[in-house]
């Protein structure tokens, strides 16, 4: 008793001021200094939190679909039951015509042509090289993007700042116009890999506006001002809008007046605007396709807020080569950024190479003309072959996608009842497509399918898959 | 609500403003100043009712807030076209609508905003070194036709191995583009973020040749990137949140300031060397600066050490390595070991940190060590980095992070056909350290003659030198204009101590990489143009 009484008491708390809260208090900090002395020994070493978080694998239906793919793709030849890949963006329709050109031209591109003062020589290639590109590839990259995004428009090679893809252009700017904490708008549905290009590191919120099917996908600014609210009401700082133009995963080309509709708005808030116009080269409709920075060029906008991040991974299908372009206004902006290309710069080797490609204007026009052509085609095929199966699709004049409403095939009108799908199409048809909820889209039912990676035998197969899927139901 | 009342001045009713109210500090007169004065009074002191007292001055300060709003959105800012204005190429058909956008505004919205990790980067930019960076490339030295030029001794730029790899290119370059097994799409797709396994395989090789076969790299702990810069960037991320610290000894390499700090929020704590210990490593700095964060609250993460230490060029031995990965272990914290230069070290003794991590019982998770190729392999503009790590979730945390920094295929393949072509590389690494080491001799010994002396060192590409005996006062201060000198006077590039946070003044950093051996006697005789100069002041 003499013992169990006052123990009673120090755990409640009671007891008087010794027993009831000095000794507790006591016995924590002997506890603690005894864990401390020997944590040395026993904890393992800790990764930040934010390298946890970003370690742990992904689970968007996007990323999941391309894991399987990777582990399971089908060949032709080798794998004819392997899934068929809808979900990635990729450009395979026109490598013969670079492998052409490779073959002819790579002595004389990467290695030059020898001896020792030749600047274009090997000299050239393994000497200091300014982090954010040479002179020439960035003349040589002006005129190409003037002969893809615009033949009016001249864009400024001092502008230009080249990063090791447009995944890295995207960060930089977004490290370059917000602190941590602050947001940017983004109308959705979306590319879901914005949500991890824009927010790992950058501790960047995004908040999607959305664009509605009835709208035909177009940004509204009530959309843009909704979600303008929604962030203040947060107490997060709107630092700037990013679209798309061709977007992802519509396809849509953005018309002049929403263009300078957005710019409007853009101003009156004092946010910034990223414009990713890296599918510009794979425009196969009939739509003219309008850059910012052709409106830009008229005079009438404040230019030091827009900012232009443009890639060769879709249009000359060198996704390997990992090369992306910051075009900026504002002078702030690209100093720091090219600052910021010490940590993903373009190695010499590729810059060689691509200056000889970009030079030769006309295997360029060749290129983009006989690229145009050929997604036009597998486009035709693929929405034909969608239009039997009696699915509804979005006409596109852009992208290498096509943006399919399967809503009359899922089993209830939501979320839930789109990843059903999207799993049976996985695993029985044994496709992968992407579904609008990884995109961030409000309408359920609908998904992302691009045909770029296929030829075009294989678009009866995809189209049979699906349905046998289709017909499950 | 309650109103105090004092004898002095009396708060009045709303009601009572027309009244002429008793006395307040000033004169006794009634009259409409009265009026005017007291409630105004209230006003300002807050009282005088809801009204008077609180409703009143909000509106003022919502009016004065209003129009400085209107105002600050209305001035114009400056018309001056940007500076970059005078370096823009003459393209033709440039139109130059930048300066109307300067003049006419439209909205009420202001100027854009910048982020403030912007301005944090652009001060950076009038460090010593990039002043004499861009001295360096407007009056580039040539031997034949700029022989005045400014010599460069600030990069580490290894041209020792140049021809070597140059005959090597011009052989082999055709073939390797359009191998046989590997066609073109296999290097126009989407590949691996993190390199090919080939390379991935090479590299590792390649690392234990350099090491001499001391330590077996495992190829699926490497991520590949695009330079030391974005590898040392990259480990910074995944070791430490910001707010958090690492624990650096200085002299550092001034490239840290950048590549630990600018995007991760991390902060760099000194962890001071003195010259009277060669500039070791110390323990009993490292716990200093340790404590010290802890008082301030500040987390350390990890330590950042480079081997062959840098700037000084000295090899730590394996006590000291050892009493670094006890002391980690104690602190339960990481290390970070910038090895860029095991290709390089000419002298005898360079032992690995992989190798240590990997012989006793120590906690290997806690061990990254960041190697890159440009350096040992005269490659520099191939830009590939290295993050080879013993912890599972931080390679992990770096597979995903290395998509923003990835090496394009073309030089990856070309790499390669370099790395498994091993003759070729065992050639080099003889050849290069035999030249390093004379180079690294020979320029000693041409201080030593001018009264300059080094710490001896026995890797990298550098001398660590004390001129302090040249500079006039003691100090920071003095050491910068000593560089200035240098830089335009004798028009060579060296880097000060003081950008390395040499807590000593007067040391310089010498890379004597870059030049060929006709190339020091001119150094040489132009230092000691400097150094004459100098002394016959003092």
């Amino acid at each position: 008793m003499r013992l169990v009484v006052p123990l009673q008491g120090i755990v409640q708390g009671r007891g008087g001021l010794i027993i009831g809260s000095l000794i507790p208090c006591a016995l924590i900090y002997f506890l603690r200094l005894h864990l401390k002395r020997h944590r040395g020994s026993l904890a393992p070493a800790r990764v930040s939190s934010r390298a946890e978080s970003i370690a742990r694998p992904d689970k968007s239906p996007y990323y999941v679909g391309l894991d399987r793919v990777s582990r399971d793709p089908f060949d032709e030849v080798d794998n004819p039951v392997g899934i068929i890949q809808l979900g990635l963006a990729e450009n395979r329709l026109c490598l013969d015509l670079i492998e052409e050109w490779l073959c002819e031209n790579l002595n004389g591109a990467m290695i030059g042509h020898g001896g020792d003062k030749d600047h274009l020589g090997i000299g050239g290639i393994v000497e200091y090289q300014p982090l954010d590109g040479l002179m020439e590839l960035k003349g040589a990259m002006a005129s190409f993007m003037t002969q893809v995004l615009g033949r009016g428009i001249s864009f400024d090679p001092s502008r230009i700042v080249l990063t090791a893809g447009a995944t890295p252009a995207v960060e930089i700017l977004c490290f370059c116009l917000a602190d941590p904490g602050n947001a940017f708008i983004v109308p959705a549905p979306y590319y879901p890999g914005f949500d991890r290009d824009m927010t790992w590191r950058t501790g960047v919120e995004l908040i999607p506006a959305h664009c509605r099917s009835a709208d035909n996908f177009i940004p509204s600014i009530s959309a843009l001002d909704q979600a303008f609210n929604q962030a203040r009401k947060r107490g997060k700082r709107v630092r700037g809008i990013l679209i798309s133009n061709p977007s992802n995963p519509m396809g849509k080309l953005l018309p002049r007046e929403t263009i300078h509709n957005l710019l409007h708005f853009a101003q009156e808030k004092n946010i910034h605007i990223i414009s990713d116009e890296i599918f510009a080269g794979s425009i196969h409709g009939n739509e003219e396709f309008v850059s910012l920075a052709e409106i830009l060029d008229a005079g009438e906008f404040d230019k030091n807020r827009v900012h232009i991040v443009y890639g060769l991974s879709k249009d000359l299908s060198l996704a390997g080569f990992r090369v992306g372009v910051i075009y900026s206004y504002n002078d702030d902006v690209l100093a720091a950024a090219k600052k910021l290309t010490r940590f993903s710069s373009v190695s010499a080797p590729t810059q060689r190479l691509l200056i000889s490609l970009l030079s030769d204007t006309s295997f360029i026009e060749r290129y983009l003309e006989t690229n145009r052509k050929r997604i036009r085609e597998m486009y035709d095929l693929f929405v034909g072959g969608i239009k039997e199966l009696g699915v509804k699709y979005v006409e596109s004049s852009g992208g290498l996608y096509c943006w399919v409403d399967m809503s009359g095939l899922i089993r209830s009108y939501s979320e839930k009842g789109e990843l059903e799908l999207w799993d049976k199409l996985l695993n029985v048809a044994k496709v992968n497509a992407t579904p609008g909820s990884a995109c961030h889209s409000i309408e359920p039912g609908w998904f992302r399918c691009c045909f770029s990676t296929l030829s075009k035998d294989n678009i009866p197969t995809v189209i049979a898959r699906i349905r046998k899927v289709a017909e499950m139901r | 609500m309650t109103r105090t009342r004092h004898s002095r001045s009396r708060s009045p009713d709303p009601e009572e403003d027309s009244k002429p109210t008793t006395s307040s500090s000033s004169s006794s007169g009634g009259g409409t100043a009265m009026r005017v004065i007291v409630p105004l009074q209230g006003v300002v002191q807050g009282r005088g009712g809801l009204v008077l007292g609180s409703v009143i001055p909000c509106a003022l300060f919502y009016f004065l807030q209003l129009y400085l709003k209107r105002n600050r959105s209305r001035k114009p800012p400056p018309p001056s076209p940007s500076s970059s204005a005078e370096h823009l190429p003459e393209v033709p058909g440039l139109q130059r609508t930048l300066s109307r956008a300067h003049l006419s505004p439209r909205g009420p919205g202001g100027p854009a905003h910048v982020s403030g990790r912007v301005n944090a980067i652009l001060r950076s930019g009038d460090s010593p070194d990039s002043v004499g960076e861009k001295k360096y490339l407007e009056d580039t030295y040539d031997e034949r036709s700029n022989p005045d030029g400014v010599i460069q001794l600030g990069l580490a730029e290894n041209k020792v191995g140049l021809d070597l790899v140059r005959n090597w290119m011009v052989e082999n370059g055709r073939g390797v583009m359009l191998g046989d097994e590997l066609s073109i799409s296999g290097i126009t797709n989407y590949q691996p973020f993190d390199g090919l396994m080939e390379l991935k395989v090479a590299v590792a090789k390649f690392m234990s040749q350099a090491v001499e076969g001391a330590v077996s790299f495992n190829p699926s702990q490497i991520v590949l990137t695009t330079g030391a810069s974005a590898a040392i960037e990259m480990l910074s991320f995944c070791i430490a949140d910001a707010g958090n610290a690492f624990l650096v000894p200085t002299p550092y390499n001034p490239s840290f300031d950048c590549d630990l700090k600018w995007r991760s929020g991390v902060e760099i704590i000194p962890a001071p060397c003195r010259s009277a210990d060669g500039f070791s490593l110390s323990v009993t700095a490292l716990d200093r600066a340790f404590s010290q964060a802890k008082k301030r609250g500040v987390k350390v993460r990890g330590i950042v050490i480079s081997n062959p230490s840098d700037p000084v060029g000295s090899l730590p031995n394996r006590e000291a390595l050892y009493s670094l990965l006890d002391f980690a272990t104690e602190k339960n914290i990481h290390i970070i070991c910038n090895e860029v230069f095991v290709g390089s070290t000419h002298g005898e003794g360079f032992l690995s940190m992989a190798e240590v991590a990997e012989s006793e019982d120590f906690d290997r998770s806690r061990v990254h060590i960041v190697y890159s190729l440009s350096e040992d392999l005269s490659l520099v503009g191939f830009n590939v980095g290295v993050v080879y790590s013993f912890n599972q979730n931080v390679v992990a945390a770096a597979k995903k992070l290395v998509r923003f920094s990835s090496i394009s295929s073309p030089t990856q393949r070309v790499l390669v056909s370099l790395l498994t072509d091993t003759r070729f590389t065992q050639n080099f690494i003889r050849i290069s350290r035999e030249r390093l080491r004379k180079m690294c001799m020979g320029f000693i010994e041409g201080l030593k003659q001018l009264g300059i002396e080094c710490m001896t060192g026995s890797g990298g590409s550098y001398c660590w030198a004390d001129m302090s005996g040249l500079i006039r006062s003691y100090s920071e201060k003095g050491e910068l204009e000593l560089w200035d000198k240098l830089l335009n006077t004798a028009k060579i590039k060296v880097t000060p101590g003081s950008i390395c946070h040499c807590i000593e003044p007067g040391w310089f950093r010498f890379c004597f990489t870059a030049l060929t051996d006709k190339d020091v006697p001119l150094v040489m005789e132009r230092l000691q143009k400097v150094a004459e100069t100098c002394k016959s002041r003092s």
